[in-house]
């Protein structure tokens, strides 16, 4: 028996270890609490780019409902794979890279969905995103939820909740932001705001309208944004 | 989506003779039949882009699945290098027979499928399978144009796969797939029938032939040239170039595996016996594989086919031909599904992502993956991923309508 045959060479290995694997299913009950909001943005026959559109759950469900014209940009293949076999126009690439190749205001809305934690260069993806959208519709997990101010106040211990569901080893998030910072990039910005929608989450995965305080109050929210 | 005829499954319990049923699975097509057409009418001759001009011109193809009444879900399947219109089910009834080349997509059930699309698989120009190439008879010499045979390109196999359509009264494909060569053809139709096409497929391949591609057709070009049996291309039947033809291959195959392909098949593990021969005779399991796919493919092929086909694949250039690539893709109006193999290094990922840039930049419906595969070039030929999904899903979406 040759010694191939169960030591694979040193030559065939990875150079650069990959990344923790995120078990993108963690997400999935924040991911989808403001796909209504989200919709209600979006009008019949939008043109709608989907930027982090993971398998299409959000394009799918606005296709159905109001008969766009989606695209969707996704890095992870098999998430990729997944959306573009239900049907959806879907291109595999880094959307801090695939940007510059779509021409001004081609979409009628740019979606956010929950990715603006993950990437390197937030503010360019926004201005990127108003570049080639009209509007924009950005949702982010708000680090100033009581539950997870407490939890790291209390406990000492980074805190994990439907919001922010993972470890501090395996998080895609690179960054954290709370409603008040976001707010306060759009006003430096110049970004107009024009629905914010918030959310929280209870243990049981329901999720329930947050109407005041909402920076203390709220676990996910959604702002729509023009220039 | 209305079924427009009854799927060709064998039937449980059926007492009639069917010899597919007993032999095939019941995904396959079953048995096909190669079938022809000649257009000799004297206003039907095929200019070529090299200036040359073919009449008399035979196609070969075969079809799978029904026509529509209202004709509207034809597929052209294109294939690609050393591929012949034989893409689906059997032509015998061998148990032993190897099915179509593109089996694992094209039947019932299947990501092309054969209850929902009418198929079609043509043989292109200048190939040794049927549609005239330098194998047949010119009509005014009565001897095979083998040397004399015009030069033809990806653009002149179109115009006569356009033909073939003409004849088969289809006018719009609902879709045009390929991997590799067959690639370039279903980027050309796009681009030559804008009006005549609501799909593209293009797989594993590229709009223009890069460097390195080239680079590995003149090697395995070279290899029939330098056969002291080439003869100037004037060789006999009897006596091939076969030397120079399975060296040609076996360079070919290199370039379709990956690296970590070749190690998982191969490893360093020996032919016979566990030990070195000390001589040059074939040694290693990768040495004799390569003995065999160039032995196997002298059997099946002609050198001076292989000598124009090349020479068309290095000659795709859709940059050159219309100045950019926005250019040449400004007004197709079809959609794309574009897709390339992690370990593709003949036709790398990223030849298919400028395709894309180009076509998103247009504002076109594109969609593109980059499959997961460790099979290299190959993988559009081979299970193990998830390239049928794709397909099956961007079909749909046309049908419905998406991306018009």
């Amino acid at each position: 028996m040759s010694l191939a045959e169960d030591i694979t060479p040193s030559y065939t290995q990875e150079t650069d270890p990959p990344l923790p694997k995120v078990d993108w299913s963690l997400t999935r009950t924040r991911d989808r609490a403001l796909d209504g909001p989200i919709a209600s943005c979006v009008n019949n026959r939008n043109r709608v780019l989907d930027l982090g559109c993971g398998q299409g759950d959000l394009l799918l469900k606005l296709r159905e409902e109001k008969d766009v014209l989606e695209q969707g940009i996704e890095i992870d293949g098999s998430a990729v794979t997944e959306a573009i076999s239900r049907g959806l126009s879907v291109v595999h690439g880094d959307l801090e890279k695939g940007l510059a190749n779509l021409g001004d205001q081609t979409f009628d809305i740019v979606i956010l969905n929950q990715v603006i934690t993950v990437i390197r260069n937030p503010v360019k993806i926004l201005k990127e995103s108003l570049r080639v959208g009209r509007k924009a519709a950005v949702t982010l997990p708000n680090f100033a939820f009581h539950r997870t101010r407490f939890q790291l106040a209390l406990t000492g211990r980074l805190p994990v909740n439907p919001s922010l569901p993972y470890q501090w080893h395996d998080t895609p998030n690179i960054r954290y932001v709370t409603v008040r910072d976001f707010r306060e990039l759009c006003y430096r910005m110049g970004f107009k705001v024009h629905k914010e929608v918030f959310v929280s989450f209870r243990r049981n995965g329901q999720v329930h309208p947050v109407k005041a305080w909402p920076n203390m109050r709220a676990s996910s929210a959604l702002f729509l944004l023009s220039l | 989506m209305t079924h427009s005829h009854a799927p060709r499954k064998a039937q449980p319990g059926s007492t009639s003779y069917d010899d597919d049923a007993r032999i095939r699975p019941t995904d396959s097509v079953g048995r096909v039949k190669p079938q022809y057409v000649t257009f000799s009418d004297e206003s039907q001759v095929l200019n070529l882009e090299s200036g040359g001009a073919l009449a008399p011109v035979t196609v070969a193809y075969e079809t799978y699945g029904t026509l529509s009444p209202e004709r509207d879900n034809a597929v052209l399947v294109c294939h690609a290098l050393s591929g012949d219109a034989h893409a689906a089910g059997y032509h015998g009834t061998d148990a032993d027979e190897k099915p179509g080349w593109w089996d694992i997509l094209i039947g019932p059930g299947k990501p092309l499928d054969t209850d929902r699309y009418f198929v079609i698989s043509s043989n292109f120009l200048g190939s040794c399978y049927g549609t005239t190439g330098p194998t047949n008879i010119n009509p005014e010499t009565g001897k095979p144009y083998g040397p004399t045979f015009p030069f033809f390109t990806i653009r002149d196999m179109v115009e006569l796969q356009r033909w073939l359509l003409d004849y088969l009264e289809i006018d719009t494909l609902l879709a045009v797939t390929g991997g590799s060569m067959g690639g370039m053809q279903a980027l050309q139709w796009a681009i030559s029938y804008p009006d005549r096409v609501r799909g593209t497929i293009p797989i594993a391949t590229t709009a223009q032939m890069s460097a390195q591609g080239i680079a590995f057709n003149k090697v395995g070009r070279q290899a029939i040239l330098s056969d002291p049996k080439w003869q100037n291309g004037n060789y006999l039947d009897t006596d091939p170039p076969d030397q120079g033809l399975a060296l040609a291959r076996m360079i070919e195959h290199i370039t379709y595996l990956s690296e970590k392909s070749m190690h998982r098949k191969f490893a360093r593990r020996f032919a016979n016996g566990n030990e070195r021969s000390f001589n040059f005779s074939r040694d290693f399991q990768v040495e004799s594989y390569l003995h065999h796919q160039g032995d196997k493919f002298v059997r099946r092929f002609d050198a001076n086919t292989y000598l124009y086909i090349s020479k068309a694949m290095d000659y795709f250039d859709l940059v050159d031909d219309f100045g950019s690539l926005e250019e040449a893709f400004g007004d197709c109006l079809s959609s794309f599904l574009v897709l390339s193999f992690t370990t593709d290094w003949l036709f790398p990922a990223k030849q298919s992502q400028e395709i894309v840039r180009a076509l998103r930049r247009l504002g076109k419906d594109v969609s593109y993956c980059n499959i997961e595969s460790d099979q290299g070039h190959d993988a559009f030929l081979l299970p193990g991923h998830r390239q049928g999904d794709l397909i099956a899903g961007y079909l749909e979406r046309l049908e419905k309508g998406g991306g018009t």
